[in-house]
């Protein structure tokens, strides 16, 4: 059984299929990585498994069991959690009470505020964020913002972690450092599916690699196998003249 | 560049903020108030039951309305809600009673109301919400014509002092709630729902339950507040019980005070209710353009109202500031 799976997923906005019979598993302890070009489709998937959106069709399962239709906090609370690709803290509250949303309300049986904070602290202590707590959120950089929400995120205690553009805009330092910080969850047992722009980078770390165009999968494989398809050059380069990389 | 602060920190309560010290102070202001009717009697006291019932208002308004941010002008549908209730039941059950009743049958439709609506924002949920205390008065007022024919009805009155232990005991309940609520998870929910409301949702936060329920809270002391009122009035109909300026004049009172913290609407109510008081027995020709003018200068120049005024000199006076981060 995968930790997660989907069956021919669907979901289009009017005419235009953002995601089209789009099939895929990801496995306990896994990296997978969500790439394409922009419009592929890839936040809409991510929108599609964390009941930001309710598919058109298809079917999602997590650990076998059927989650289409439940809302985000129960997705949430099964031990899916998110990162956004805008940043989407809580602006006016301060760091720690962020996170202590997530805490809080994350999986796991409802737990007392002492244990909360602990728990919030841990989190922070984890993306090095603990000496802000005090700060409000809207008050950090865009990196340490990106950085609570993971925060935020892992206080939910996920099983599965879905990262939406993680290192978009950050510097090389703070790319190698989300790096490690990726990988040092996976050592801990999270399961972790990201979407990402920066190649090298999410060559290095994935396991396994997804590729969507225009809502559909194009290709799917290892780094290695995924870097010489001729499809996904195809698509990544175009046909001489027009492409962009 | 340097990321460290250096903001004193003193050990905080885990999910409280300064309400400790505003719990003191309006100890001390509620014993006073417990104390008030062996002293006077007449205009001062009912006077303050006005204050109080005000308070109630706009501290439910508050509870629901100003961590989330949903604009709700249904505060005179509950109150009137809770008069005619009142109304009805009058003579029935006993004055205690009654209140509890009113509250439940608030509790109920707001329930109902918060369940379809909440899933509007912005101005659509204040629209529908306004549009709530006119359907509510129509529905009654409809129903009284064609079910019981009635136009009205006559309420068993109560004295001045009971009205006013009663006001000053529900206004209690109503702050004490509303601070035990600001305290725990459904606070921090609240919050959350208000800065971000899908950030929260993908945090684990049961986003609707938790809006309708507070919503729900808010309306059971809106419609206890409107039952003691209806004691001290001895004829109540539709067009009395529904008076719009009730969803109104508590969200200015708490904008006058200021929604940062439950001390705010608490001042507001005082200090407006005073003000119209005396703007209406002194310029009764003028007093809604004083009113008015006193409003549009509060908006320029006290946008925390004036708790954020006061807060905001003590912070000059101390030399604090935020640290970049």
């Amino acid at each position: 059984m995968h930790l997660l799976e989907g069956q021919s997923v669907s979901r289009s906005f009017g005419g235009l299929a953002a995601v089209a019979d789009v099939s895929f598993h990801v496995d306990q302890g896994e990296i997978v990585g969500l790439i394409g070009p922009n419009g592929a489709g890839k936040t809409t998937l991510f929108n599609l498994i964390s009941a930001s959106l309710k598919p058109s069709s298809g079917k999602i399962s997590f650990k076998g069991r059927d989650i289409t239709h439940l809302p985000a906090y129960k997705i949430c609370r099964l031990g899916i959690a998110r990162t956004f690709q805008t940043v989407k803290t809580f602006p006016n509250a301060p760091v720690v009470r962020n996170v202590m949303v997530g805490s809080l309300f994350g999986k796991g049986p409802r737990t007392g505020a002492a244990e909360a904070l602990r728990r919030a602290e841990e989190a922070l202590e984890f993306v090095d964020l603990l000496h802000l707590k005090d700060v409000p959120a809207g008050d950090l950089t865009l990196a340490n913002q990106k950085r609570l929400e993971v925060a935020r995120a892992l206080a939910t205690q996920p099983e599965l972690l879905l990262l939406d553009e993680l290192m978009a805009g950050l510097t090389a330092t703070e790319i190698a450092e989300a790096m490690a910080d990726i990988q040092q969850l996976r050592a801990r047992g999270i399961t972790i599916i990201m979407i990402e722009h920066v190649m090298q980078a999410i060559m290095k770390i994935s396991d396994r690699i997804v590729v969507l165009d225009h809502g559909r999968k194009i290709a799917e494989g290892t780094p290695a196998e995924v870097a010489q398809s001729a499809k996904v050059i195809e698509v990544y380069l175009g046909d001489e003249a027009n492409g962009d990389a | 560049m340097k990321t460290s602060i250096a903001i004193p920190k003193k050990p905080r309560r885990l999910l409280a903020g300064k309400e400790t010290t505003y719990l003191a102070v309006m100890v001390i202001a509620f014993v006073i108030l417990l104390l008030v009717p062996q002293m006077t009697s007449g205009y001062l006291l009912t006077l303050l039951t006005e204050i109080l019932r005000y308070i109630i208002l706009a501290v439910a308004w508050v509870m629901f309305s100003g961590p989330t941010g949903y604009m709700s002008l249904a505060t005179a549908a509950f109150y009137g809600i809770g008069i005619y209730v009142a109304a009805v039941f009058s003579g029935s059950v006993s004055f205690p009673m009654l209140i509890i009743l009113a509250g439940f049958v608030g509790f109920v439709i707001a329930l109902g109301v918060g369940a379809l609506t909440l899933r509007l924002r912005g101005v659509y949920f204040a629209i529908f919400t306004f549009g709530l205390v006119l359907l509510v008065q129509s529905v009654i007022q409809e129903v009284e014509r064609l079910v019981t024919h009635t136009r009205g009805r006559f309420v068993v009155t109560e004295s001045t002092l009971t009205g006013y232990y009663a006001m000053f005991g529900v206004a209690a309940l109503t702050l004490v709630v509303a601070i035990l609520i600001r305290r725990s998870r459904y606070g921090l929910a609240l919050q959350s729902i208000g800065e971000y409301e899908e950030a929260a949702a993908h945090s684990g936060i049961n986003v609707v339950w938790t809006k309708v329920l507070i919503f729900a809270l808010s309306a059971v002391f809106m419609a206890m507040a409107g039952a003691i009122i209806a004691t001290r009035r001895t004829y109540i109909d539709p067009g009395i019980a529904f008076d719009l300026n009730q969803s109104f004049l508590p969200v200015v009172m708490a904008m006058f005070g200021g929604m940062g913290s439950l001390l705010g609407p608490v001042i507001g109510a005082g200090l407006f209710t005073e003000i119209q008081e005396q703007l209406q027995t002194r310029f009764s020709n003028y007093f809604l353009l004083i009113i008015g003018l006193v409003l549009i200068l509060a908006i320029l120049f006290m946008p925390n109202g004036i708790v954020g005024l006061v807060q905001k000199a003590w912070r000059k006076i101390r030399g604090g500031r935020r640290a970049p981060a």
